[in-house]
C-alpha cells in the first residue's frame, strides 16, 4: 500500500487523463451496473421524499387526500408560531450547551488516555462503550436514576433542589437531556482528539520539556493549538448532530414538562397526528436549511484535509 | 494501542507509529498513576448506568421497588428475564431486530463498496465524480427532514414494516461508507488490477477476486457502523413500522414505560437484552469501531 506510489511506471500519472479522456467511450458497463441501482434507489428513498416534502410545504395538504397551493403561508405562520419558536429556541440552546460539554470532557479525557498511563487499552475500550449502546435504551435507564437514585441522594446530601425529580421540574428537565446525550456523545468526540494528540510529532513536546515547560503549559501552548482544527470538527459535527435530538429525549421527557424539552425533531413529528402535515413540512424544509448550512461550514472546514 | 494503530492504518499516517514512543507528554518516561487512577474514577460515570442496569435486572419485582438502583440483587432472581422474555415476545423482536441489522449491513457493505469502486475508478468521468457528490449530500441530510415525506412513501408502496426501515437504514449508511470506500480504493495500487484485466478478467471477476478481498478492513468498519445505527435506532422503525408486532427491540422497550411501570426488575433485564447484543459485538471489534469514527471524521 505504502509502495504503491513509487513502484508505478514513469509517465503514468501524466498519460492518465489523456487515456481515460480517449478511452471515454469504453468504460466497462459493469461500472454502470455498480453504480445504477445504488443511484436509483437513493434516489426513490433520499431525494423524492425530499423534493415531495419541499413541494408539499407550499400546500394545505393534510396528509392525505386533496390540496391547494398556498404559497408561503405556512412559513410566514412558522414564523409567528411560539410552539415553533420555543422548540427551536430549546434545540439549538441544548445543542450548544452539549456540544460544549462533551469537547471539553472529551478533550481533557484524551489528554489523559495519550498520556504515559497504565491499562491504556482497556481504558479506551470503557470510555468508548457508550457509543454502542440504544440512545432510547439508555435513556430509560437514565430516567431511572434521574426519578429515584438522585432524589434519594439530594435527600441523603440534603440538597433540597435535587430531592424532587430533575424529570419533572420545567427549568432543569433539559439537563438531564444535556447529560445523557453528552454520556452518549462523548466517545466519538473523545477518539478524534486522541487521533489529533497522536497527530502532534513527539518532538515538539520533548523540545518544550527540555525548556522546561509546565505540564499545564504544554497543554495549553502544544496541544491545544496543535489540535485546533480537531476542535473545530468536533464542534460542527457534534452541533449538528444534536440538532436531530430526538431518542434520548423520547426516553427521558417525551418532550415534557408540558413542551418544555420538545425538539425540532419532536414538533415535525406531531405532523402525523396535529393535522398541520404541510405546515410540518414547512417546519422541515426551515430545518432542512439550517443542515444545508452546518454542511458547507464542514465541508469549508474539512476540505484541507480531504483527498478529493 | 487499539486506536493508535487504526490511525496507521492508512498510508499517510505511517509516521505516526514512529513517533508514538515519544508521545509522553514530554519527557516523563514512567507511566503517571495519578493520571491513571483520574481516569479509573472517571470510568465511574461509564459504569455506574450499566451497573445499575445489570443489579435492577437481577432482582425481584419486590426489592426493585425501593428505588436503591445500587443495592446488590438480594435474593439473586432471574425472574424480570423470564418475564421480560415473554412480555416483549423477545425472541419475536430480537429476529426482527437481526433481519433488520443484517439486511443492512449486507446491503451497506454490497451497494457501497459496489458504488465505492465504480466511482474511485472512473474519477475522470462527470457522471461518476458527480454520483460521488449526489450519494454524500445525504449525509448532511437529517431523517426528521424526510420523516413525513418517507413515512408516507413506504405506506403507499408496502414498506411499512422491517423491509422498509433495513431499506432506509442502508440509504442513511450509504454517504459515510461510500466516502470511506472511496478513500479506501483510492490508497490501493491499481497495478493489480491492471494486470488481471490484461490477463483478461473482466471488471467483475477483478472486483470479486482482488478488490473486494483488498477492502476487507474497510468492510469491517463499514459493516460495524450499519450493524451500530440500525441495531440501536428507534426513530426509524418507531415511525416507519405500522404493525407494533414487527416492531424492533429498542421501541418494544416503550412498553415499560406505560404498563407494568412498577417492575422495574422486568423493565431491566429487557433493557439488558436490547444493549447486550451490540455490547458483545463491540468487544470483539473495539479496533474498527475506533478507527471507523476517526476515518469518517477527518478523512
Amino acid at each position: 500500500m505504502v509502495t504503491a506510489a513509487p513502484t508505478r511506471p514513469a509517465g503514468r500519472d501524466v498519460a492518465a487523463p489523456l487515456q481515460t479522456r480517449t478511452d471515454r467511450p469504453r468504460i466497462s458497463r459493469t461500472f454502470y451496473l455498480f453504480l445504477l441501482p445504488t443511484l436509483v434507489l437513493f434516489t426513490l428513498s433520499i431525494t423524492l421524499p425530499a423534493i415531495m416534502g419541499i413541494t408539499l410545504s407550499f400546500t394545505d395538504s393534510a396528509g392525505f387526500g386533496e390540496f391547494q397551493f398556498t404559497g408561503l403561508t405556512n412559513y410566514v405562520a412558522l414564523f409567528s408560531d411560539p410552539a415553533i419558536r420555543s422548540s427551536y429556541l430549546f434545540t439549538i440552546g441544548f445543542a450548544l450547551v452539549t456540544v460544549l460539554l462533551v469537547n471539553v470532557v472529551a478533550f481533557l479525557l484524551a489528554v489523559g488516555l495519550t498520556a504515559k498511563i497504565r491499562a491504556k487499552v482497556a481504558l479506551r475500550a470503557v470510555f468508548v462503550l457508550p457509543m454502542v449502546i440504544s440512545g432510547i435504551v439508555i435513556a430509560y435507564v437514565f430516567n431511572f436514576l434521574f426519578s429515584n437514585s438522585v432524589p434519594q441522594l439530594g435527600q441523603a446530601v440534603g440538597i433540597t433542589a435535587l430531592e424532587q425529580s430533575l424529570l419533572a421540574n420545567p427549568d432543569l428537565a433539559w439537563l438531564t437531556i444535556v447529560i445523557v446525550t453528552a454520556w452518549q456523545a462523548i466517545p466519538s468526540a473523545l477518539l478524534i482528539y486522541i487521533a489529533g494528540i497522536l497527530s502532534i510529532p513527539g518532538e515538539v513536546y520533548e523540545a518544550a520539556a527540555m525548556d522546561g515547560a509546565s505540564a499545564r503549559r504544554r497543554l495549553f501552548a502544544i496541544t491545544l493549538p496543535l489540535v485546533a482544527g480537531y476542535v473545530v470538527i468536533n464542534l460542527v459535527i457534534g452541533f449538528k448532530n444534536f440538532l436531530n435530538a430526538y431518542d434520548i429525549i423520547v426516553g427521558l421527557t417525551n418532550g415534557g414538562p408540558g413542551t418544555a424539552t420538545r425538539s425540532v425533531a419532536m414538533t415535525i413529528f406531531t405532523g402525523f397526528t396535529g393535522g398541520d402535515y404541510a405546515y410540518q413540512m414547512a417546519n422541515a424544509t426551515i430545518f432542512f436549511l439550517i443542515a444545508v448550512v452546518l454542511a458547507v461550514v464542514q465541508l469549508r472546514l474539512t476540505r484541507g484535509r480531504n483527498a478529493f | 494501542m487499539t486506536a493508535q494503530t487504526l490511525v496507521t492504518a492508512t498510508p499517510a499516517q505511517v509516521p505516526v507509529r514512529r513517533r508514538r514512543r515519544f508521545l509522553g507528554r514530554g519527557g516523563e518516561d514512567r507511566p503517571s498513576w495519578g493520571t491513571t487512577l483520574t481516569l479509573v474514577v472517571c470510568t465511574l460515570a461509564v459504569f455506574l448506568p450499566l451497573y445499575a442496569t445489570l443489579t435492577m435486572a437481577f432482582k425481584t419485582t419486590t426489592q426493585s421497588v425501593d428505588g436503591q438502583v445500587f443495592s446488590l440483587p438480594s435474593p439473586f432472581s432471574v425472574d424480570g428475564f423470564v418475564q421480560a422474555w415473554e412480555l416483549t415476545n423477545f425472541p419475536r423482536g430480537f429476529a426482527i431486530s437481526v433481519f433488520v441489522t443484517a439486511v443492512t449491513v449486507v446491503g451497506t457493505v454490497l451497494l457501497a463498496s459496489f458504488a465505492a469502486y465504480a466511482i474511485a475508478r472512473n474519477w475522470d468521468h462527470r457522471f461518476f465524480r458527480w454520483s460521488f457528490f449526489y450519494l454524500l449530500a445525504a449525509m448532511f441530510l437529517p431523517f426528521p427532514v424526510l420523516a413525513l415525506s418517507q413515512v408516507k412513501l413506504t405506506g403507499m408502496v408496502g414498506l411499512a414494516n422491517p423491509v422498509g426501515v433495513a431499506l432506509l437504514h442502508v440509504m442513511f449508511q450509504l454517504s459515510f461508507s461510500v466516502l470511506l470506500f472511496t478513500a479506501f480504493i483510492r490508497g490501493l495500487p491499481e497495478e493489480l488490477e491492471e494486470s488481471a484485466r490484461l490477463d483478461g478478467a473482466t471488471t467483475w471477476v477483478v472486483f470479486r477476486r482482488i478488490v473486494f478481498p483488498m477492502m476487507a478492513p474497510m468492510s469491517a468498519t463499514v459493516a460495524i457502523f450499519a450493524f451500530l445505527a440500525s441495531w440501536n435506532d428507534f426513530m426509524m422503525p418507531s415511525l416507519i413500522t405500522a404493525d407494533s408486532t414487527l416492531q424492533t427491540l429498542p421501541v418494544l422497550q416503550s412498553v415499560f414505560q406505560t404498563q407494568f411501570s412498577s417492575n422495574y426488575n422486568v423493565a431491566f433485564a429487557s433493557y439488558l437484552m436490547a444493549m447486550a447484543p451490540a455490547i458483545i459485538v463491540y468487544l470483539f471489534t473495539q479496533r474498527w469501531v475506533m478507527s471507523g469514527v476517526t476515518q469518517g471524521a477527518i478523512k
